[in-house]
């Protein structure tokens, strides 16, 4: 206890090594945790970009072709289901609810979505978030549009303003357009920081009334058009989507409807389960975080190494202190326990001011860190891989104290009381 | 109170140091021991403190042979039963008066003990009363003179009463009128205590005030 507070009261004594070595410390925790942090919440965003779907279906294929063009909106689909059989499974006992999309068409180079007022109602993503309509009303109409909070911001549109679509997916205003079908921004979605915001949304009738007309993927030869206004939704017909999101009523259900549904007998179909699908997407992402890892862990060696520095630079000039010490009756493992005990007071300092410095920036940081990146930093316990690494500092930092503490171990035995300075 | 016979020693595997047959201080006694510089002083009381080990011999210290214990129970024993004065630089320059005066009983259960249930800071004050420094007892130690520092020194050594009090050259950095004061209250503080003191100096000036005088080298057969 006395050399606990002698400890104590010499590091107080030698302030500013003392505080530049903790913060240097501190610096490379925060930095290590930090990492950890945005780990968990990158896999946590990335897992919870879509909730609450528990299988996403489209005609057979790849399941990452599939979970690539549903979820992000990325490359497209190779083959179409029909809308018969998405209405039996909409209608399937065991399903909940069900979102249509049909994809296919950009506006400048941004993916367009035909779905239905389900995608409004019931599509979840960061567990319980729902899409919302920050502008105008959900699109209803044929020609009515609703645009990614993205599309909105850096196409810069307003409701009302008119919106050609291109057919297929390209930058700029191919030749492919559906210009005699222009549609009307009808609501503005708010930012949700997923791939739904780069999305421009359509209803299917939308989707089926620019592609009517259309013969064998061939724009119909002007004049042959039937005209926007002459177009009412009783005259459509939806004939097919490009995938399904679907909520079975209980998670039992979901894996007896997957293989209902990868073995349907009316059209080849594959189901995805998109937490299985997201993690191992995410796997073959992470070797960054790797990278990142071995990066802080540097910067951990290093503020280590200064505390050894700062430690054992200090034993010469508290020879006298030492011998002061032995006089009084203090053996020489007394003075390896308090050169040892400084060490575990830096590094334990250290560590937590590592982490409060984490958490208060973390907590500073959270709103503009998920509205700028879509990265949620979960403010939580320390995950056992954040325990793992404070443990690390601090029992690095102790081992790392008895390089000076043997030293001075060797000092004492050898100095008697004769030191001379 | 204190017997050596034989004692032999040497640093490490260097040349020996001390050979000294037979030496002795009785209860009480007030020992000024001199020598040339390099004769081996300061070695004698190291090992008369139990912190260097003889090679040889035996060192009674109130009949226990410091040269048979292990290294744990010498420093436990000295915490208990001896008080030690440097030269110069006593103090732990962060403590304040107080916590330097109290830090041997602070460390050694057994010296605590010794104070009889007294409280130590009032064992402090009394010590540092006796020694004329019972008004710095809050300066920092920083702000001490040399003379005062010296004091401050002596109440350590000799708060929890221990039997045996050893002073390597305490008043050489003193001025001549600084030295017999603290002389006179350091003997005043050790017959208050009971304790036995080893006393060294060069300066043969002070020897009358002593009850006995021994030269290092009459007592030591290397060198001679
Ligand atoms: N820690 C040490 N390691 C090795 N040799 C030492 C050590 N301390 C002292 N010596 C040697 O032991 C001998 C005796 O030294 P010591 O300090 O006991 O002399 P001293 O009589 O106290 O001298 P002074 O009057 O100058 O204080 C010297 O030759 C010295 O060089
Ligand atoms: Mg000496």
């Amino acid at each position: 206890m006395l050399l606990l507070s002698l400890a104590w009261q010499s590091l107080k004594n030698r302030r500013l090594t003392t505080s530049l070595t903790v913060f240097s410390i501190a610096l490379s925790v925060a930095l290590l945790l930090g990492v950890e942090l945005v780990r968990v919440g990158a896999r946590d965003s990335f897992a919870n970009t879509i909730s609450q779907t528990d299988l996403i279906v489209g005609a057979r294929g790849g399941s990452l072709q599939l979970l690539l063009y549903s979820v992000f909106r990325i490359g497209s689909a190779s083959n179409n289901i029909s809308y018969s059989t998405y209405e039996t499974f909409r209608k399937h006992p065991a399903v909940e609810w069900t979102i249509p999309y049909s994809l296919g068409d950009s506006h400048r180079g941004f993916r367009v979505v035909g779905t239905n007022e389900d995608f409004y109602a019931r599509y979840r993503y960061r567990r319980d978030r729902r899409i919302e309509v920050v502008a105008g009303k959900a699109p209803t109409g044929i020609f009515e549009i609703a645009l990614g909070s993205e599309v909105a911001r850096s196409l810069g549109y307003k409701l009302g303003d008119a919106v050609v679509i291109t057919h297929g997916v390209s930058e700029h205003r191919g030749i492919l357009d559906h210009d005699d079908k222009p549609f009307r921004v009808a609501a503005i979605l708010g930012r949700t920081a997923t791939p739904v915001d780069r999305s421009l949304y359509v209803t299917l009738y939308g989707m089926e009334a620019m592609h009517l007309d259309w013969g064998a993927g061939a724009p119909p030869m002007p004049g042959e058009e039937t005209p926007a206004a002459k177009l009412k939704i009783e005259d459509l017909k939806v004939h097919e989507i490009s995938a399904f999101l679907l909520r079975s009523k209980s998670r039992i259900d979901t894996l007896r409807l997957q293989r209902e549904i990868n073995t349907f007998a009316g059209e080849p179909l594959t189901a995805i389960l998109p937490g299985v699908a997201l993690t191992e997407l995410w796997r073959t992402l992470s070797y960054a975080e790797d990278a990142l890892a071995v990066v802080s862990f540097f910067v951990l060696a290093v503020g280590l190494l200064g505390m050894l520095v700062s430690i054992y630079t200090s034993l010469n000039e508290r020879r006298r202190e030492m011998a002061i010490l032995r006089a009084i009756g203090a053996g020489p493992q007394k003075i390896v326990f308090l050169l040892v005990a400084e060490s575990a007071i830096l590094s334990v300092a250290g560590a937590g001011l590592g982490a409060a410095m984490i958490y208060s920036f973390c907590a500073v940081a959270q709103p503009v860190v998920e509205d700028k990146f879509g990265l949620y930093l979960p403010i939580q316990a320390p995950t056992p891989l954040a325990w793992t690494y404070l443990g690390v500092v601090v029992g690095a930092g102790i081992l790392i104290g008895f390089v000076p503490a043997i030293r001075a171990y060797r000092n004492a035995l050898a100095d008697g009381l004769g030191v001379r300075l | 109170m204190l017997q050596i016979s034989g004692l032999r020693f040497a640093y490490g595997a260097g040349a020996p140091v001390l050979d000294v047959p037979s030496f002795a201080v009785e209860r009480g006694e007030r020992v000024f021991l001199f020598g040339p510089s390099g004769s081996g002083k300061t070695t004698l009381l190291g090992i008369l403190a139990g912190i260097l080990k003889a090679d040889a011999g035996e060192v009674r210290v109130l009949d226990r042979d410091l040269a048979a214990m292990s290294g744990a129970e010498r420093d436990r024993f000295r915490g208990a039963h001896v008080g030690y004065i440097f030269q110069l630089f006593n103090l732990i320059p962060y403590l304040s008066v107080m916590e330097n005066i109290t830090l041997p009983c602070r460390l050694t259960a057994e010296r605590r003990a010794r104070l009889n249930g007294v409280g130590m800071p009032y064992a402090a004050a009394k010590v540092a009363q006796q020694l004329g420094i019972g008004n710095l007892l809050h300066e920092s130690v920083a702000n001490l003179s040399v003379g005062q520092q010296q004091r401050v020194a002596a109440a350590r050594s000799l708060i929890g009463t221990p039997e045996l009090v050893i002073a390597d050259e305490p008043t050489s950095s003193l001025d001549y009128d600084h030295r017999e004061q603290f002389i006179e209250l350091l003997f005043e503080s050790c017959k208050a205590a009971g304790s036995t003191l080893i006393f060294v100096s060069h300066d043969r000036s002070l020897m009358p005030l002593f009850d006995r005088c021994v030269s290092l080298p009459e007592i030591n057969r290397v060198g001679r």
